[in-house]
């Protein structure tokens, strides 16, 4: 921008500056630019395919038994067909948003591993479905995990109290469950095994989403107006970056260092407003949405919360202890080389004012 | 007995650009150093109002600087700009040696302001690194940082936000040293208030023959 400005400047007011250097590319560099161009087009090319290839190999019926697949022919389909077993009239009835399950998601999920009627009744295997499939007890998360090490480190028990502690305790929204945030069919461990911070926020805001910025879910729920989520949140600054950066939950739930995700949400007007709890080297950011990836601490040497600038820069939470350092030495100097200067022109003029005085 | 001469160097609308510039620019670097160090328990300025005022100076010094640029393109101070490449090292070291030397034994500054020639081969090229190279860099990452999203997110591992925050407080630094080289060179005129009546008043006085200086 220097040399163009400068160049611009100059021709503009007729001056001539200096010879422009003159770039050329030589015999070598005309073939090797090109090449190394398509070189990489075929590269990433071939790769999307093999991609593409490997994604469709995969075949469902490796992954998912028999039988749930039968249930699957219905429950991933827009409309199934539905059989009268007396006269053997068929029906094609809508399946319901809320009862499909995406094969492959199913597949790929937490749970994905486990036949339909390890947690449902026997009675679904029977088309139609009898009435008294309906009655049936339906297991809650801690029918399974309150139980056993492998479950130990989530702290299911802990999350249970904080869940009831909540706004979304039961006493509060009739019907409200860990089914209404996490889906059975579809749940995954994303604090943990995901990598990128910025899916996780997608994925957990997405959940508060499914209802707090969808009037029909929201309405099943509650009979509360909705609420418009942008307006609410005018007063942040930046607003789109905090949404993408940030979860919800990290302003809006209680902090618990025993869990890895707070579930105790609190009501709106207890929900952190100060920026400086989170734009500061104590960001509680580092006890919630980075509490998985404080794996060093806060680094004396280096950046502070340097496990927040893969993916982020927090103003007030990421400082370099380098760069504080070295701002503050050349800025001391800058002070001190101009008292000296000051100093030494004072009283080399007094000197000389004095000797003309004398002569 | 020294001859003296009133220049008119600095037109009334150069005038008012440099204090609105010099307000600003503190502005940004007291709100700047508010957020960088922010601290739940002594805030210097509170974080919120620290980000709208800094956001709002931004945008004036946005303006402001393409008023600057419009002025230095069509107006004859743009000439004061030009570097000329014949000669500068060497005048570049003569001036250097008058401030590190020469100026404490009263020597004549090796420089002359004319009507030609306003910045001594030393400001010349801070003031070229300043406004053409730094100033666009601290706001272009700044405009950045309002519209995150234009940023690309991931730089070899590294967010693509830290690195443009990066940028912009380096940049930020160095423009707060140049200022407060800036004002200690305002008193190394003729005089200690000579240089600060002339961006006052426009006029700057030439004192050939003249060797003492304050």
């Amino acid at each position: 921008m220097l040399p163009a400005t400068i160049g611009i400047i100059s021709l503009i007011h007729g001056i001539d500056m200096t010879k422009p250097a003159k770039i050329k590319l030589t015999g070598l560099l005309r073939w090797i630019i090109p090449l190394f161009v398509l070189g990489a087009a075929w590269v990433y090319s071939t790769a999307s395919q093999l991609n593409d290839a490997y994604v469709n190999d995969v075949n469902i019926e490796d992954l998912i038994d028999a039988e749930s697949l039968e249930c699957l022919d219905c429950h991933s389909a827009i409309r199934y067909n539905l059989e009268n077993p007396y006269t053997g009239e068929v029906v094609s009835m809508k399946m319901y948003e809320e009862l499909r399950i995406d094969p492959m998601e199913y597949a790929s999920s937490t749970h994905g591993s486990f036949a339909c009627t390890d947690c449902h009744s026997f009675e679904y295997e029977i088309h139609p479905h009898p009435i008294e499939a309906k009655f049936d007890y339906e297991y809650t998360c801690l029918d399974c995990h309150s139980a056993g090490e492998q479950f130990a480190q989530f702290n299911f028990h802990t999350i249970e109290d904080e869940f009831m502690r909540s706004v979304h305790a039961p006493e509060h929204i009739e019907d409200f469950s860990c089914w209404s945030c996490h889906n059975p069919h579809t749940y995954k461990l994303t604090t943990r095994e995901w990598g990128s911070v910025i899916d996780i926020v997608a994925h957990n805001n997405a959940m508060c989403l499914g209802c707090h910025g969808d009037i029909s879910h929201y309405e099943v729920l509650i009979e509360r107006q909705l609420t418009n989520m942008l307006s609410k949140h005018e007063w942040l600054p930046n607003q789109s970056l905090h949404f993408r950066k940030v979860r919800c939950i990290d302003c809006h739930a209680a902090v618990n260092e025993d869990i890895l995700i707070p579930h105790d949400v609190l009501p709106a007007d207890e929900a952190v407003r100060n920026c400086v709890d989170c734009h500061s080297t104590n960001s509680i950011l580092l006890a919630t949405l980075y509490k998985h990836q404080v794996v060093e601490r806060r680094n004396r040497f280096g950046f502070f919360n340097a496990e927040i600038t893969s993916e982020a820069y927090i103003i007030g939470a990421n400082r370099n202890y380098y760069f504080n350092v070295i701002s503050l030495v050349i800025f001391g100097l800058v002070l001190l080389g101009i008292a000296i200067h000051a100093s030494l022109r004072y009283i080399n003029y007094r000197k000389r004012k004095k000797m003309k005085a004398s002569s | 007995m020294a001859k003296s001469k009133r220049l008119y160097l600095y037109p009334f609308w150069l005038r008012i650009w440099h204090h609105v510039n010099a307000v600003l620019m503190i502005i940004l670097i007291i709100t700047g150093l508010s957020m960088q160090y922010s601290n739940p328990v002594y805030p210097v300025i509170r974080f919120d109002l620290a980000v709208s005022w800094h956001n709002l100076a931004g945008i004036l010094l946005t303006v402001s600087y393409f008023i600057f640029l419009i002025g230095v393109l069509f107006t004859s101070i743009g000439r004061y700009y030009v570097i000329k490449t014949e000669g500068l090292a060497v005048s570049f070291a003569k001036q250097l040696r008058y401030y590190l030397i020469g100026v404490f034994r009263g020597e004549k500054n090796p420089f002359q302001v004319t009507e030609k020639r306003k910045f001594n081969p030393m400001q010349l090229i801070t003031y070229n690194l300043i406004m053409h190279a730094i100033t666009p860099i601290t706001f272009i990452t700044g405009w950045a940082l309002i519209y995150p999203e234009t940023i690309v997110l991931n730089v070899f591992g590294y967010s693509g936000i830290m690195l443009t925050s990066l940028v912009h407080t380096i940049a930020g630094f160095l423009i707060s040293i140049f200022l407060i080289i800036h004002l200690y060179v305002i008193t190394m005129g003729k005089s200690t208030r000579e240089n600060l009546k002339s961006i006052i008043y426009g006029y700057h006085e030439t004192h050939e023959g003249d060797e003492e200086h304050e």
